[in-house]
C-alpha cells in the first residue's frame, strides 16, 4: 500500500500462458500433419509419407482397424485435445465460466490418455533406423514439428490448472460457484 | 494394522471422479449426480472387478497370436519374408543397434506381459481381501497406468515402415495379421487399467459401511 509493491497475487489468474502454448501447439500440429515426415530414396526412386498417409496405407493394406487406431492416437486424439483446450480456455475467460465447459474438461481427460505423439515419435525413429539399412532416409519438416509438439503438449499440461477452473465453474444446479475457501476441504 | 484415519466413504462423503468435488449424497445406495459438474457419483466404479477381469483375459488371449503371427511381410524381388515382433528385435540387435533392440523388446514384449501379470495380481489381491502392501500395490497400479501407452510403439513402427517402404516392384512391406492382435493387446490392457478402481485396493483395510453390488 505504501510503496506500491505487489503484496499478493492470484496464484494463477486468467490462464494466458496455457492459452498461448495451446495456440502455438495448434499451429505446429497443422504443420506436423500437412508436411512430409520423411523422404525415402533408394536406387533412383523416392517415397515420402505424412502421419495420415501412414494410417491410410495401413487401411489400404487391409489392416483397417489398425489404421483407424493409428489415426486416432496420432491425429484425432491430439487434434481434438488441442481444439477442446483452445475452446475451453477461451470460454473460461468469462466469469463465471459457462457450464458446458465441464463436459469438455471431461472429454479432454480422455483425449489426453489416448494421444500418443511421444510414442509415435519414438516409433518413427525406430522405423527410420530399420529402413536406413536399405535406403537413404531424410527426416522432413513434419518430423521436427512432431518433436516440437512432444515438448509443447506437456508444457500445456503443466501450466493448465484444471482444479482452479473447476472452482470457477458454474454449477449444474444453477447456483453460482461459492468462493474457493467455502469449498469442502480435500 | 493400526487404526487409520476416518476415510471419506466412512464419513458418508463421496468424491466426484470428474471434477473431484467432495459431496455428501442424499442417499447411500443411490449417490446420484455431482452438484457441480453433473457426473454420476459412485462409491466405487461400477462392476470394476468383473470388467477388468474380462478385459485382462481378452488381452492375454490376444497376446499369443500377437507374438506368434508375423507383423510385417517384406517382399524383395518376388520373394516374401515374414517378420514377427521378436524377429524385429533380433534384426535390430544383429544390425548393431542394441539399445533400440532393448527399447523395442521392453516396450513390445515385456510391458504388455508385465501389465497383464500385474493386473491379474491386483485383481486377485482385491478379491482375496488382502490388506498387505497397500502402498506397493497402489504404486504398481500407477505404473501400469503410466507405462501402458508405450507398448503402442511397435504398432507405430510397423505403420511407418509399411508407409515408407513402397518401392514396387523392387521392394515392399505389408502388414501381417499379428499387428491387429498386438494393437488389441495394447488397447485392451489400457481399457482394463482404466476400468480398475484403485480405491478397491484399500477397501479391505478400511471397510466402509454402505457397500453394495
Amino acid at each position: 500500500m505504501r510503496c506500491g509493491a505487489t503484496l499478493a497475487r492470484q496464484p494463477s489468474g486468467p490462464s494466458d500462458l496455457p492459452l498461448a502454448l495451446t495456440v502455438t501447439a495448434a499451429i505446429v500440429f497443422i504443420i506436423a500433419n500437412t508436411s512430409p515426415l520423411m523422404d525415402l530414396s533408394a536406387v533412383g526412386r523416392t517415397a515420402s509419407t505424412t502421419i495420415v498417409g501412414g494410417a491410410y496405407q495401413m487401411w489400404l493394406e487391409d489392416e483397417k482397424i489398425t489404421g483407424v487406431l493409428v489415426a486416432f492416437c496420432a491425429v484425432i486424439a491430439p487434434g481434438s485435445y488441442l481444439a477442446f483446450m483452445l475452446t475451453l480456455l477461451l470460454a473460461s475467460r468469462r466469469s463465471p465460466a459457462p457450464f458446458w465447459i465441464s463436459e469438455m474438461l471431461r472429454w479432454v481427460e480422455h483425449f489426453k490418455t489416448w494421444s500418443m505423439l511421444e510414442v509415435m515419435l519414438l516409433g518413427i525413429l525406430v522405423a527410420l533406423i530399420k529402413i536406413a539399412e536399405l535406403a537413404t532416409v531424410d527426416p522432413g519438416i513434419g518430423m521436427y514439428a512432431v518433436g516440437g509438439l512432444v515438448l509443447l503438449i506437456p508444457a500445456i499440461l503443466v501450466t493448465f490448472d484444471d482444479r482452479e477452473l473447476w472452482q470457477r465453474l458454474e454449477w449444474v444446479d444453477g447456483e453460482t460457484p461459492p468462493p474457493p475457501d467455502a469449498e469442502v476441504s480435500r | 494394522m493400526t487404526t487409520a484415519a476416518l476415510t471419506a466413504a466412512q464419513a458418508g462423503l463421496v468424491s466426484c471422479e470428474a471434477c473431484k468435488l467432495v459431496s455428501r449424497p442424499a442417499s447411500a445406495t443411490e449417490p446420484g449426480f455431482c452438484r457441480r459438474c453433473g457426473e454420476q457419483l459412485e462409491w466405487r466404479r461400477h462392476a470394476s472387478i468383473e470388467t477388468t477381469w474380462a478385459l485382462v483375459i481378452a488381452a492375454a488371449i490376444c497376446y499369443i497370436p500377437a507374438n506368434a503371427l508375423p507383423v510385417l511381410n517384406t517382399t524383395t524381388l518376388g520373394s516374401s519374408e515374414p517378420d514377427t515382433i521378436m524377429g524385429g528385435v533380433v534384426f535390430l540387435y544383429t544390425s548393431g543397434s542394441w539399445p533400440l533392440a532393448l527399447v523395442v523388446l521392453v516396450a513390445s514384449v515385456m510391458i504388455p506381459l508385465g501389465k497383464i501379470v500385474a493386473l491379474v495380481y491386483l485383481l486377485i489381491s482385491v478379491q482375496r481381501g488382502s490388506i498387505k502392501n497397500g502402498h506397493e500395490r497402489t504404486r504398481l497400479y500407477r505404473m501400469v497406468e503410466f507405462i501402458g501407452r508405450w507398448s503402442m510403439l511397435d504398432v507405430f513402427v510397423d505403420t511407418f515402415t509399411v508407409a515408407l517402404v513402397q518401392l514396387q516392384p523392387l521392394m515392399s512391406v505389408a502388414p501381417g495379421a499379428g499387428v491387429l492382435f498386438f494393437a488389441a493387446v495394447v488397447v485392451l490392457t489400457m481399457l482394463a487399467a482404466e476400468a480398475f478402481d484403485p480405491r478397491l485396493l484399500w477397501d479391505s483395510a478400511n471397510p466402509y459401511p454402505s457397500r453394495h453390488g
